[in-house]
């Protein structure tokens, strides 16, 4: 009896069969979860060449998932095979907006799916917010996950309190790995400089401030759960951010209500009173100035305004009562969003949500560009969201490749002209193999120290090291 | 070796469509009243899969024990048929088992939970069979699209043979296919 297997090494009838020799060619830019599950779903149908900024791929995975939760980093597993098939390629240090054009790209294939994230960050738009001691936590996650554009950030970790605004998943971890015991920390692939700085670090108290209320939160529970089992540590809330929640938990839908229970259960048992670290939600609160010191060179507190609820559920609205509190801090972070910067003049960009304008992964009004991820629906959501997400939007493309409303007659050269231009603009990228060497690099580095890889941290050092190994 | 034949040329590969009905009281779109209806159109394939369980590791199977220990477990999936054929197999959760017979299930973090990427739909007398989630599981599960009460994570259902006949339905996450009204082609 024989048997098909599925996936990879199969020719397939369909759309192929409606290109030129060389086959239907899709150029993705970004090679992070979006650029990747876009591609893994492509594969079926066509050649997939991705094009990714840095050196090393993975991006949100390498660069934005905690040190201390490396089981959702296993889909680097996933994303490796895909890079390994026999229709992909993956092309590192490429700038793309900047080494080649978005048009350079189309002409160089049938289709271009955009899927290059959110690399800025919202900011708070308050005075004061520019000043030493406020960071985003886009800025200090990269700094201890080592990304490169955030190896000198250096945050000063000798106050006692830390306060973040924003209560996501990400102002979680960014707690969460302030207060982590070191020797937790030092068995992970967090960078070996903030290691040391948070070896060092005198901050014990962390605050973590919303507009809303207990029921806007926007944390998930796993995340809430490993606050609530810091080693060492207590919660410490206000009552009254608590009023009227234990009546609305019955209406609440299974997941807001298991989240709620836990934080009331959090906020009511507190915990061991001897414990050296606290840390706790604060609602109803928006920032309104960061306070400087007496010199005025750095944060010393910030002033929150206290707000009202207007409405109930996922829609309501914070509103103004006048009333102001003022926090002393040494440590200001701002989780309040990423947020997608345009790289091409010639793609169209909505500035007001920061994202590409596009149906369903089409982008408007550019036959033959598409996108998905962050930078299509905007910067929310898990791996399994973005996952998703990619799926749908590599189905329309290859819907749109069989309904013929892409050009398959035209043979397109692919990544064979756009490396040639890269060359002759003296740009040298970097294929998966390549990166196998520097991953190759960074576990022997991290061997060395008892963690599972040492992640380098300068471009031009990566570089360097595929220099010396003569590829 | 001639028993083994014989058991693998009796493995046969069922495949059916079959109308999914959705559960639209926990549709957002329903909620929102965005729903187009599209779905009434909508038929999905299902494929019917065996695993046998137990100390065989290899294909080999095919003592009368092991015959009684095999488990039939169908996908209903969204995509197109697969022409894939069942192999018998040591499968031990319904990931696992999806993987090896090609079913588009997904499993990024390989069963750790620590996403909640292999969701899917239990048949409902099956999924009083299967033991509680641990707490782990259920903070997964909070985090999963379309979340109904018979949602399990598909890297946590251990295969057992009072689990034979079970109907596992990968959850419709996607808008863009309903709305259009279209089946891909069969890879």
């Amino acid at each position: 009896m024989s048997y098909n297997k599925k996936h990879v090494s199969v020719t397939l009838p369909g759309v192929r069969g409606l290109s030129s020799s060389s086959g239907p060619r899709v150029c993705i830019v970004g090679g992070g979860p979006a650029g990747f599950y876009t591609a893994q779903q492509l594969l079926k149908d066509a050649a997939v060449d991705v094009y990714e900024r840095l050196p090393v791929p993975f991006g949100l995975v390498r660069f934005g998932v905690a040190p201390d939760h490396p089981e959702v980093k296993n889909v680097i597993n996933t994303f490796t095979q895909t890079a390994q098939h026999e229709r992909c390629s993956f092309h590192g240090n490429v700038n793309v907006g900047k080494d080649v054009t978005i048009d350079e790209l189309r002409q160089a294939y049938h289709a271009v799916v955009l899927s290059y994230g959110a690399e800025g960050n919202r900011s708070m738009g308050i005075p004061g917010e520019d000043l030493p001691g406020v960071f985003s936590a886009k800025d200090f996650v990269g700094w201890y996950n080592g990304l490169p554009s955030n190896k000198e950030l250096r945050p000063d970790l000798s106050c006692e309190t830390a306060v973040i605004l924003g209560q996501g998943n990400v102002a979680l971890d960014v707690a969460r790995i302030l207060l982590a015991p070191v020797e937790m920390l030092k068995e992970t692939d967090i960078t070996q400089n903030a290691l040391k700085a948070l070896a060092g670090s005198k901050v014990r108290r962390v605050l973590i401030v919303g507009r809303r209320g207990p029921l806007q939160i926007a944390c998930t529970i796993k995340e809430l759960r490993e606050m609530v089992n810091l080693p060492n540590s207590r919660a410490d809330m206000l009552p009254a951010d608590f009023e009227g929640i234990a009546e609305a938990l019955k209406d609440l839908p299974r997941p807001r209500k298991r989240l709620t229970e836990l934080m009331m259960k959090a906020a009511k048992e507190g915990g061991d009173d001897k414990a050296e670290k606290c840390w706790g939600f604060r609602f109803f609160r928006s920032p309104v100035e960061v306070i400087a010191g007496a010199d005025g060179k750095r944060a010393t507190g910030i002033r929150l305004a206290l707000n009202k609820l207007e409405g109930s559920g996922e829609s309501a609205r914070a509103e103004v009562t006048g009333q102001m509190e003022d926090v002393d801090c040494g440590l200001i972070i701002s989780s309040i969003g990423y947020k997608s910067i345009p790289i091409d003049p010639a793609v169209p960009f909505d500035p007001r949500r920061a994202i590409v304008p596009n149906e369903m992964g089409r982008v408007q009004d550019t036959a033959g560009l598409y996108c998905s991820g962050w930078v299509k629906r905007g910067p929310t959501g898990v791996i399994a969201t973005t996952m998703n997400d990619s799926f749908d939007t590599a189905r329309v493309l290859i819907q749109d490749m069989e309904a013929g409303k892409l050009d398959l007659s035209v043979n397109k050269p692919g990544a064979q002209a756009i490396t040639a231009l890269l060359q002759t603009r003296g740009v040298r990228t970097v294929l998966f193999s390549q990166w196998e060497k520097i991953n190759a690099e960074e576990e022997k580095r991290g061997k060395f120290l008892g963690k599972p890889r040492e992640k380098l941290l300068d471009v031009d050092e990566m570089l360097k090291i595929l220099g010396r190994l003569l590829i | 070796m001639a028993a083994s034949a014989a058991v693998r040329s009796a493995v046969s590969l069922t495949q059916r469509f079959v109308r999914v009905s959705p559960d639209c009281s926990i549709c957002p779109l329903y909620r929102l009243n965005a729903c187009t209806g599209a779905t009434d159109g909508f038929t999905a394939p299902s494929r019917r899969l065996r695993t046998s369980i137990g100390v065989c590791q290899s294909g080999d199977s095919s003592s009368p024990e092991e015959e009684e220990r095999v488990v039939n477990v169908v996908y209903i999936d969204r995509c197109g048929p697969e022409d894939s054929c069942p192999r018998p197999g040591a499968g031990e959760n319904a990931l696992h088992l999806a993987h090896k017979h090609g079913v588009d299930l997904e499993g990024a973090c390989e069963a750790s939970l620590a996403c909640s990427t292999c969701h899917v739909y239990v048949s409902s007398e099956h999924y009083e069979k299967l033991p509680e989630p641990e707490e782990r599981e259920d903070d997964m599960l909070d985090m999963a699209p379309m979340l109904q009460e018979n949602s399990r994570l598909g890297c946590q259902i251990v295969l057992t043979p009072e689990l034979d006949g079970m109907e596992l339905t990968l959850p419709k996450v996607t808008r863009n296919f309903y709305v259009d009204g279209h089946l891909p082609k069969p890879h």
